[in-house]
């Protein structure tokens, strides 16, 4: 595990991309590859289940540092990361040893082998390792205890990494690791076959993401040599339907099986494709997010639910088709089979996401003026001759949203943030005025820039009215505007209200708390635009 | 009830029976400093009292004003109360006041202060009294300096191991640049670079004899001059300014307690975060306050509210929260 603790802190010391790829192939250069397997899986962001939970650490924690439950408590919210806390407080409490053992044993065994174990000896297993680990080890293994390692490595660049030292299109990598794996000695192998081997049956193809449009869409050239869209606010999926059965995955790439039926259903009626789309309520016209989320949130899809929330997969290309990757064609003839293959599939659960025509970049302006009412987040522009690329690539799919609600909202409490914000109070509660009292709206996490977050946490630190643990009452005196994409009835809040993605556009410093929005005129959105 | 020997008013910590102010940051007429750092030490005061090797200090950042320099234990009488110096081992100079009531009451205010080893001033004194005003900068149990020597270590294997890049360190300018200076000469007699804010505190560590490595103003090096492999220190206000663009592909540091908190590290951007503090640790406040035998302890700048519930709740120890404007964010 030393040399993976080595790798993760120079990894950790650095914000050059160059270095850290640097370190990352001399890392799988070297490593086992059993060992290497795992670094993959855990750089490339996927989570262990969490065996556990953060709770119980602390107390532990508390227990095996002799300071008091409240003061663990305090060091966390100061510290920002119980991985890090539990290294830094247990470094005095007994002997220091050189780490030994590989990765791969250390995860499979230390960390998966307490699954086996009762409480009690889990308890004594992990007080060992915080007692002997070297503080950047026992930080590392509290990282693996915890699930997840986030240390500034995209999964772009464990493939640019990946790829480099195979010598192998980063394409190709990217798709060895997508879905599921296992992270074993052969499945790191594998990934440098220079064969284009079978790949797994159900295995999705990586994502094409698209960018913001930050200047105007005359700067892309002619309106026809692009596509528009509508921007559908759903469920982003890719719908594989092969010889073996039919997949559906999401953009995080989890499998979705089970959740959507009337997707799957109607998919068995396609031929062999792989389709990229929106999974989307839908009940004649697209319902409000709000529906969607009711369904996201059951694990299992009762009759009621199927009736009263019908979701539809709204396709927006083809990458596969026949078993033969089409991703590098134009976009122009991917959309002619997208057509032709959903001719006539009007009233099915997979259905063509409609394209958005006018005849120049003004009539498609005033297209989009018509988002809001259609209950789309604006259009997409995908350029026609374009391939269908991985990850997000800017230049070929741009997102051209229409700007957002806003409301100018009374900072009230403050919480700190974690990881790259920790101890700096950057999250957020604000609230509108409701006669003389102030009513929490949203919650956010601060958008502002470096300078105004110093500022402001300064002032917070000197103007706290009361501490509740690590969130602190504030004066009433900053007014932020907050921008979000939707707004809709909520019982859940006292407001009655929750905003869609609420974050804080900027800090209105020229306004006094006296003309912040009220909570009347939040409701006068809603009734104007609350799905 | 006795009144107290030191009270918080608008101008600062204030002594009523010995009417004089400690670190005052508004101007009066008596202002004992316990050491020369821009939150502690103010212009426009009428008379200052101060340890006699922080006056130069004094002079060079405030000014021309009265100053009275006191060794470390000398005795003065403020009706009746005697007031004495007592080293801090903060920085060059740095003092802990004691304020001995003739009713035979004694209160110190311990200023910034540390327990660890420091060669460029003299170690901390432990001054036995009833109550201790303490500062809180560090006081988390997560904060507990590794030894000054590793620290050494680890800045001298980041300058060695980078011959092709300029290292720049960023440190205050006055204290803990100089600490670094000397911890190196463990490893090295090559010269350091100063940025201009650091040559002429520098030079007056040099005038108390504090062993330090050769150096020179960067200032004075000619622009063609390679900066690779150099080691050049600066104040952290130098960072992202236009003084850095002559160290274009330099690997940055920064030498500071907070940087044993990796978000901090992480947030900042430098390179390499050394943890360096010349403030007490989580354990070094703990054995002061119960070295010095105080029943009473009141706390200033930093984690107070945490330092008082532990103190009352686990150490059986009177303790409240004084409100100051001692800044405490810069270590």
């Amino acid at each position: 595990m030393q040399a993976f603790a080595n790798l993760y802190a120079e990894l950790d010391a650095t914000t050059r991309t160059q270095v850290k790829q640097d370190a990352l192939i001399d890392y799988f250069r070297v490593a086992p590859p059993g060992d290497a397997a795992w670094a993959v899986y855990m750089l490339a962001g996927r989570r262990m289940k969490r065996l556990i939970g953060p709770r119980k650490l602390r107390e532990w924690l508390a227990e095996a540092s002799g300071l008091p439950d409240w003061l663990v408590e305090e060091t966390y919210q100061h510290v920002g990361d119980l991985a890090e806390t539990i290294s830094l407080l247990m470094e005095d409490e007994g002997e220091r040893r050189a780490v030994d053992g590989s990765l791969a044993e250390w995860i499979e065994q230390a960390i998966l082998g307490l699954r086996k174990l009762e409480e009690p000896e889990q308890k004594a297993h992990v007080l060992a390792h915080w007692r002997s680990l070297p503080r950047p080890a026992c930080f590392l293994y509290n990282k693996l205890l915890t699930g997840s390692l986030r240390v500034g490595v995209s999964r772009g660049l464990v493939e640019r990494a990946l790829a480099a030292l195979g010598d192998l299109p980063r394409a190709l990598i990217a798709r060895r690791l997508i879905g599921e794996f296992e992270p074993t000695a052969e499945f790191f192998t594998a990934l440098f076959d220079q064969e284009q081997r079978e790949e797994r049956e159900g295995q999705p193809y990586p994502f094409f993401l698209a960018s913001p449009l930050e200047s105007e869409p005359e700067s892309l050239g002619a309106a026809q040599d692009w596509l528009a869209e509508w921007k559908w606010d759903g469920i982003r999926a890719q719908l594989i339907a092969r010889p073996g059965g039919v997949w559906l995955w999401s953009r995080g790439e989890e499998p979705m099986n089970g959740r959507f039926p009337e997707v799957e259903l109607a998919a068995t009626d396609l031929p062999e494709v792989v389709l990229d789309g929106e999974i989307l309520a839908w009940d004649s016209g697209v319902l409000p997010f709000s529906q969607m989320q009711r369904r996201i949130q059951r694990k299992t899809i009762g009759e009621k639910m199927l009736r009263e929330v019908p979701v539809i997969f709204l396709a927006y290309d083809v990458l596969e088709y026949q078993q033969q990757d089409w991703r590098e064609r134009p976009l122009g003839e991917r959309r002619a089979l997208l057509e032709e293959l959903l001719a006539g599939s009007g009233e099915t659960a997979v259905r063509i996401s409609p394209s958005v025509t006018a005849s120049d970049w003004h009539g498609l302006a005033q297209l989009r003026e018509e988002s809001r009412e259609r209950m789309v987040e604006g259009l997409m522009l995908k350029r026609l001759d374009s391939p269908y690329r991985s990850g997000r690539v800017r230049g070929d799919w741009w997102k051209w949203k229409i700007e957002p609600l806003t409301i100018d909202a009374v900072l009230l409490y403050a919480q700190p943030g974690h990881g790259r914000r920790a101890n700096l109070y950057t999250d957020y509660t604000l609230a509108v005025r409701d006669g003389d009292a102030f009513v929490p709206i949203a919650k956010a996490y601060s958008g502002l820039t470096d300078k105004e977050i110093q500022k402001l946490d300064h002032w917070i630190r000197r103007n706290t009215v009361e501490k509740f643990g690590p969130v602190r009452s504030l004066k009433p005196e900053h007014v932020l505007e907050i921008a979000f994409e939707g707004i809709q009835p909520s019982p859940r809040h006292k407001s009655g209200i929750a905003l869609r993605f609420p974050r804080i556009a900027r800090w209105r410093q020229d306004k006094p708390v006296a003309e912040a929005d009220t909570l009347e005129q939040v409701k006068d959105l809603l009734r104007l635009y609350g799905g | 009830m006795h009144d107290p020997l030191v009270i918080p008013t608008d101008e600062g910590l204030y002594c009523p029976a010995g009417n004089f102010h400690i670190d005052p940051w508004r101007p009066v007429a008596t202002a004992v400093i316990t050491h020369a750092h821009a939150d502690h030490a103010r212009s426009g005061h009428q008379l200052y009292y101060a340890q006699h090797l922080s006056v130069p200090i004094l002079r060079h950042r405030l000014g021309e004003h009265e100053f009275i320099g006191l060794a470390y234990g000398e005795q003065r009488r403020f009706g009746p109360i005697t007031l004495s110096l007592h080293s801090a081992g903060h920085v060059l100079g740095s003092a802990q006041v004691r304020v001995a009531h003739d009713d035979g009451r004694v209160w110190v205010v311990s200023g910034d202060y540390k327990r660890d080893a420091d060669p460029t001033c003299a170690p901390f004194e432990v001054v036995p009294c009833d109550t201790l005003i303490t500062e809180a900068t560090f006081a988390l149990p997560c904060y507990r300096w590794p030894p000054v020597e590793e620290v050494g270590q680890q800045i001298w294997d980041w300058w060695s191991g980078n011959p092709d890049r300029p290292c720049v360190l960023f440190t205050y300018a006055f204290g803990k640049a100089q600490r670094v200076l000397a911890a190196l000469t463990a490893h090295t007699d090559r010269t350091v670079y100063l940025h201009g804010a650091m040559v002429a505190l520098t030079g007056l560590y040099r005038d108390a004899d504090v062993a330090m490595l050769p150096t020179q103003a960067v200032s004075e090096l000619p622009r063609s001059e390679s900066m690779n492999g150099k080691l050049i220190l600066a104040p952290p206000s130098a960072a992202g300014s236009p003084w850095m663009r002559r160290y274009k592909n330099a690997s940055t540091g920064f030498a500071s307690g907070w940087m044993r908190i990796r978000g901090n590290r992480r947030r900042r951007g430098y390179d390499q975060g050394f943890e360096l503090s010349d403030h007490a640790d989580w354990p070094a406040l703990l054995n002061t306050i119960r070295d010095c035998g105080a029943s009473t302890v009141l706390t200033t700048h930093g984690r107070s509210d945490d330092l008082v519930r532990y103190l009352r709740e686990h150490e059986g120890i009177d303790a409240r929260a004084l409100t100051t404007l001692y800044g405490g964010e810069d270590d």
